[in-house]
């Protein structure tokens, strides 16, 4: 057991005495299975293209709709079954890994920076900087998220670029919120007014001192969200204001699958279990992150 | 000429309660070279009083309405917002209470030593290094290199305050304010930190303004002491003359509540009631109504300052009287 994790030491010393599995919490474990699950998830995208045993986007009517290897009528050249173009179901899932991790890890970042920056001034300006930015917060945290992304979605066009951009305008809040609490009990700390007195400008103070007292929390809430912008994304795909067909977006391939289900069930259910992997994965390494990094934020 | 002179400062706080008024009408002057201990119980106005000559008063709350703060020549309350940032740490330096968290946990000590020093000066690179080193070498660091590749959680309390101790003089200031520096540290430690600071001003020619509350600290490295009660400056002068002959009541109380050793069973002398609500409007001397030798006069008028000897000045009616 010990030889198979890359744990850091007092996770080692934690885990080493009981040889008996411990419960899913045991503090400072590395989790092993989601961050396999990651890692496979980041290898699978960054090779796609290699990986693909067919071109996702080859259509053949006459080889439409044919089931999974395992079931009558399945062909190896075929694993996971064709859609009902035709296309070869596994190459597709593969290829959306692509696009899911890109849309969650960029959105995340873009959403992550406008938080912060937004966090970062209110909590260290405070007064009326402070009321204008958490009003503007409060009310970008008042919309729903799919509506929301919904409609800026559909009036600026679905695109790769505008998925991102938009869950990102409305993702940024949570950030703002928990980063601002953050630096307010920052402000607090000698270290801050003693880095006023050496006589560090605003500017310096937030990129020197807060930012980086700010980095686990930070780090622990991007994990989170990835998953739930894949969750997003995937929603968006689904209802046809996300990712333009024919790439492969896992949420419009269940759309495409919806009519089927009955009879080519597979259509809609790899992507669909991909979703569920993944966003799984995260969510696991997210919570297990907090824990480790910064367990106050429990709540969040 | 005197190094820092401040002339009638009054610094208002708005509170929830009304406008605290903070200093009131605070005159001192310190020359190079010169350590004033600044006494007083909490809540006196002595940190509000080194945090206006900072300029880095509670924000939106605190405010300097009137008065004039000259250092090295310079009006400090003329001065805009991105002048005093190259006063704070380049003339007037600081070191706060708490050396746990003085320090900024997620850097090592060399970097924020070395982010001190480039702040005011241009050094990078190994001649930036180098002179963080000895910097801590000048506080009694020893094995510095190893120090300054240390986290603050790395040191040990008395180890971390002589490094916000290097950082405040790295520029060297004109003027380093202590405030309570050795409140939290152990006693052997304490006198060690204690050692330093006096050693301190003649070293480098800086003046410093140490707040304390302990009578005992003033004594051992203080040239003059100023005693601050609701806002002002009740009695000032050399420590020396200070401590044997107080003029003004509250001194007197603060010197009879102190401990001594082989004084016997004596008891101490407390100082009865609360100190005056700085918020409320106040007719004659604030210390009346816990003053033992109250006379008609202190409930109806403010004494003014007035000299007592050569450099001691006190405000009280019966300086004015004898």
């Amino acid at each position: 057991m010990r030889a198979e994790s890359p744990v850091s030491a007092p996770a080692d010393v934690a885990a080493a005495p009981d040889a008996a599995p411990a419960s899913a919490h045991a503090a400072g474990r590395w989790p092993i299975i989601s961050s396999l699950i990651i890692a496979v998830f980041v290898l699978v995208a960054l090779l796609a293209p290699v990986l693909t045993p067919a071109d996702p986007y080859a259509q053949s009517l006459r080889t439409r709709l044919k089931p999974p290897v395992w079931e009558e009528g399945g062909t190896w050249s075929r694993p996971l079954g064709t859609d009902r173009l035709g296309r070869d179901v596994l190459s597709r899932v593969i290829l959306g890994a692509r696009i899911s991790l890109a849309v969650g890890v960029l959105t995340v970042f873009l959403a992550g920076a406008i938080g912060a920056t937004v966090g970062l001034t209110a909590g260290y300006y405070g007064g009326r900087v402070d009321a204008i930015l958490m009003r503007a917060t409060d009310a970008t945290l008042s919309f729903p998220v799919i509506l929301l992304a919904l409609i800026l979605a559909t009036t600026v066009g679905p695109s790769f670029a505008n998925v991102v951009v938009a869950v990102a305008v409305i993702l940024w809040a949570r950030y703002a919120r928990v980063i601002r609490g953050e630096v307010l009990s920052l402000m607090e700390r000698d270290f801050i007014a003693q880095a006023r007195i050496a006589g560090c400008s605003g500017w310096r103070i937030i990129t020197r001192h807060l930012f980086p007292n700010t980095l686990n929390t930070l780090v622990v809430l991007l994990t989170l969200q990835v998953g739930y912008v894949i969750i997003v994304e995937a929603s968006l795909s689904f209802l046809g204001a996300g990712i333009p067909p024919p790439t492969p977006a896992w949420g419009s391939m269940i759309a495409e699958g919806r009519d089927y289900i009955t009879s080519a069930w597979w259509v809609s259910l790899f992507p669909g279990l991909a979703i569920l992997l993944v966003v799984l994965a995260f969510n696991l390494f997210g919570d297990w992150l907090r824990d480790t990094l910064d367990p106050k934020l429990r709540q969040v | 000429m005197a190094l820092l002179e401040i002339e009638d400062l009054h610094t208002h706080l708005a509170t929830r309660w009304g406008t605290v008024r903070a200093v009131e009408g605070v005159t001192l002057s310190l020359a190079a070279g010169e350590t004033l201990g600044l006494v007083g119980e909490s809540g006196s106005g002595k940190t509000m009083l080194c945090l206006s000559i900072l300029r880095l008063l509670p924000r939106p709350a605190g405010r300097i309405v009137a008065g004039r703060i000259v250092l090295d020549g310079e009006d400090l309350l003329a001065k805009s917002e991105r002048e005093m940032e190259a006063v704070r740490g380049r003339k007037v330096s600081m070191i706060l209470q708490d050396p746990m968290s003085s320090l900024n946990p997620v850097f090592s000590i060399g970097m924020q030593v070395r982010e001190a020093i480039a702040i005011h000066h241009r050094v990078r690179g190994r001649a930036l290094a180098e002179r963080a080193e000895r910097l801590l070498e000048a506080v009694g660091i020893s094995s510095p290199a190893a120090r300054l590749r240390a986290f603050p959680h790395q040191l040990s309390g008395g180890m971390r305050q002589r490094v916000v101790g290097a950082m405040a003089i790295s520029a060297p200031p004109r003027l380093l304010i202590a405030d309570e520096p050795t409140t939290s540290l152990d006693l052997t430690i304490q006198a060690q930190y204690l050692r330093l600071l006096k050693e301190l001003p003649a070293r480098h020619g800086l003046a410093m303004i140490f707040v304390t509350h302990n009578l005992g600290i003033v004594a051992k490295i203080c040239d003059r002491v100023a005693v601050m009660y609701a806002g002002r400056i009740v009695e000032a002068g050399p420590v020396r003359r200070l401590f044997t002959a107080p003029a003004h009541p509250y001194s007197r109380a603060l010197l009879g509540s102190i401990p001594k050793v082989g004084a016997g069973r004596r008891h101490l002398t407390a100082i009865d009631g609360q100190p005056p609500d700085l918020a409320a409007p106040r007719t004659g001397c604030a210390f009346a109504p816990r003053c033992p030798a109250i006379m008609e006069r202190c409930r109806t008028e403010e004494p003014p300052e007035t000299a007592v000897d050569a450099g001691h000045v006190a405000r009280c009616w019966l300086t004015v009287a004898s």
